[in-house]
């Protein structure tokens, strides 16, 4: 016995019930959402109205939007590039990190370089730390079996770690030890003016570099995965790693090179997160803002798919744009991460049930051919 | 003075071991049903702030405040088990990216954070903690006075779990039947064992579990609460059960080496020893973390590991 509840896979998924089943989980999250909300003394609608204008309407609120976007851009192609291939990095947020050291450096090294190419420096020293950092679980996945889960995400503690080493018990390069005060508030340098990144501006409304440096990125690895053979080949590792070992694909080669260039873009956002935004090596701000981790969820719910994790890393930018704009009594933090994962349990399950038929469980026992559908496949 | 440091660490690590024994055990027992619940950090917060909020607003005696607040903790940690239960086991999600959706939904700014603020409890000491037992009047012993005869009743109550769990596991005809849905979920439902019920008991278990190792935490460690404050325990002791080999004994010895390498820099800090820098001290049990779990890979340790066969992989009987 499995339960009450029978679970039937469908053959096919009826296009309407794919557009629906996202929208019906959405709304559905936003109901029990509104129950909480209600539960403990909130208005929903109101609150519904307040997150609408705070993250899309009211002055700014859309350029903000952005800049919570723009990170959660790269952190969920971080995810859902890694994830697609079942080799699950879920150590973004490390990479992260190490990212921003990184472009940090580069950016306070080279200072003096044209704007242009010390940007391109910047955005390729991110990704390089990124990409080493991800190199430790992904070499001990590839070579010993190691659990990848847990070692990248143990990690991200080790980065945060070394990063508030960096700036708050060191006299390393990156920390500033000139202006007066430095000891008692410890801070990293600020970048110069050359290590900025251009935004463009369009009346009052702003795009970071980044976002549109994530777009394409997002472009370029879903032609990566549906038209090379290289994203075939971690297509058929995704689906079942004994076909590929006997399809003669060097399975341990892909999953190193698939958690670099998944740290590698984890490393942007750190890049980015340096040069259009902070313009100084920030770990407190970097820890609290947890965008590796959120990453994940803007993966899960665009089913991993790069375009999608575009729009999604909009809606989720919005939503923690709202949570920091609203912050106080009324609106707490921790309701920005309840609301993700109501909207993350409702569309995991959805998305599930769409591609089955629900009905309960009969005692009766059907003959086995009964009910299935004739295997014209096999007729010719 | 040396030997001193040695008890205070001992000490130290039983204390800080203590919550990655209980949420070990009870990650322990969902894998071995063969469900791998990665929301263990989760439930750990919303046991702690639940037992917290129970701890601040109940009136009575320590004690009975005390299991209330216990016990508080065990059904917030069931509540969150149940939800990675139905949406793993029911319908089929995958289990580590449900695992990781409840401990976004609860963690570190989720509801645990939500609670937390809308409870009012955030930053005020606890008004009721666990404290040290004199147990049989044996605590001015030396050396295994203050680390065996002075602990707290959930220390004590950890290890009496510990030899529940291992005798349940390889002394009970249900601990075999949990072995046998862990290890082939076909043959054991063709021997009629209920598979479903099996793993939904287990994960629940495990949540219970997990919401006790929350609770320690503002209870007995430090009774206050702050968001976030397990800190990652939780993901350790997920890690505690694969380097255990999925064996209860080893598990707690794991998890008190685990607790030296957590109570090694706080003690040797308020010792003003400071050889290596206090952020080196805490990533220690990370780093030691991967390094145990990389060891554990290794094709010696291979042949002892114990993964139950079907870890992760939802059951079906018309598929399977």
């Amino acid at each position: 016995m499995t339960g009450p509840l029978r679970l039937e896979r469908r053959l096919d998924t009826p296009k309407w019930l794919k557009l629906a089943v996202p929208l019906v989980s959405i709304v559905l999250a936003a109901i029990i959402v509104g129950i909480l909300l209600a539960a403990t003394g909130h208005n929903p609608f109101s609150t519904y109205h307040q997150m609408y204008s705070a993250s899309v309407t009211a002055d700014g609120a859309l350029t903000s939007t952005f800049v919570y976007a723009t990170p959660m851009l790269f952190t969920g192609l971080c995810a859902a590039f890694a994830f697609r291939m079942r080799t699950f990095n879920i150590g973004g947020e490390g990479q992260l990190y190490m990212g921003a050291v990184g472009a940090s450096a580069i950016g306070l090294v080279f200072g003096d370089w044209p704007r242009p190419l010390l940007i391109v420096a910047m955005v390729v020293g991110g990704a390089l730390a990124g990409m080493l950092w991800a190199c430790i679980p992904g070499l001990l996945r590839a070579y010993l079996r190691t659990n990848e889960i847990l070692t990248s995400l143990m990690l991200n503690y080790v980065a945060g770690f070394f990063m508030y080493y960096l700036i708050y018990d060191s006299t390393s390069y990156w920390r500033d030890l000139t202006t007066p005060g430095a000891s008692v508030f410890p801070t990293g340098k600020t970048l110069g003016a050359n290590a900025t990144w251009p935004g463009i501006t369009i009346g009052s409304f702003t795009l970071p570099m980044g976002f549109v440096l994530g777009v394409g990125l997002a472009v370029g690895l879903l032609l990566l995965i549906r038209g090379t053979r290289y994203g075939f080949e971690m297509r058929v590792m995704g689906d079942s790693p004994q076909a590929a070992n006997y399809a003669g694909i060097r399975t341990k080669r892909k999953i190193v090179s698939v958690m670099a260039i998944s740290g590698g873009i984890a490393g942007i956002a750190g890049s980015s997160q340096i040069g259009d935004f902070g313009h100084v090596l920030d770990p407190r701000g970097l820890e609290q803002a947890q965008y590796g981790y959120t990453g994940i969820v803007v993966a899960a719910l665009a089913l991993y798919n790069p375009l999608a994790v575009v729009l999604v890393s909009l809606l989720i930018g919005g939503l923690t744009n709202a949570g920091f704009a609203l912050e106080g009594p009324s609106f707490p933090t921790g309701l920005v991460g309840t609301m993700e994962g109501i909207i993350l349990f409702t569309v995991l399950g959805g998305e599930i049930l769409a591609r089955y038929r629900i009905g309960l469980r009969h005692r009766a026992i059907a003959p086995a051919s009964v009910g299935r559908a004739p295997a014209t496949e096999m007729s010719s | 003075m040396n030997s001193n440091i040695v008890i205070a660490v001992v000490v130290s690590a039983i204390a800080f071991g203590t919550p990655l024994v209980l949420a070990g055990l009870g990650e322990l027992l969902a894998e071995r049903s063969g469900v791998l619940n990665l929301g263990v950090e989760g439930m750990m917060l919303m046991g702690a702030v639940t037992a917290f909020f129970v701890s601040q607003k109940t009136h009575g005696s320590t004690a009975l405040v005390l299991l209330l607040a216990v016990l508080a903790s065990m059904g917030a940690g069931v509540a969150m088990a149940l939800i990675h239960a139905f949406l793993s086991i029911t319908i089929r999600v995958n289990q580590i990216v449900s695992g990781l959706a409840v401990t976004i939904f609860a963690g570190i700014i989720g509801l645990s954070s939500y609670l937390g603020q809308v409870w009012n409890i955030g930053g005020v000491a606890g008004r009721h903690q666990f404290n040290g037992i004199d147990l049989f009047g044996l605590q001015n012993l030396p050396i295994v006075g203050p680390i065996i005869f002075n602990e707290d009743a959930f220390v004590y109550a950890s290890w009496v779990l510990v030899l529940a769990v291992l005798y349940y596991l390889y002394r009970t005809r249900p601990g075999l039947y949990l072995r046998a849905v862990g290890e082939n979920p076909a043959a054991a439902d063709a021997m009629g064992i209920n598979v479903t019920a099996y793993r939904y008991t287990h994960t629940l278990i495990g949540g219970a579990f997990a919401g006790l190792g929350g609770a320690y935490f503002t209870l007995a460690l430090a009774p206050i609460w702050t968001d976030g404050l397990t800190a990652g325990f939780g993901w350790i002791a997920i890690a505690l059960v694969i380097f255990a080999f999925w064996r209860p004994d080893l598990l707690v010895l794991g998890a008190y080496l685990f607790g030296v390498f957590s109570a090694l820099g706080p003690t040797l800090e308020t010792r003003g020893i400071t050889v290596l820098p206090s952020e080196f001290y805490s990533a220690l049990p990370f780093l030691m973390t991967v390094i145990a779990l990389a060891a554990a890979s290794t094709s010696w340790a291979n042949r002892r590991v114990g993964t139950p066969a079907s870890l992760g992989i939802p059951y079906t009987r018309e598929e399977g």
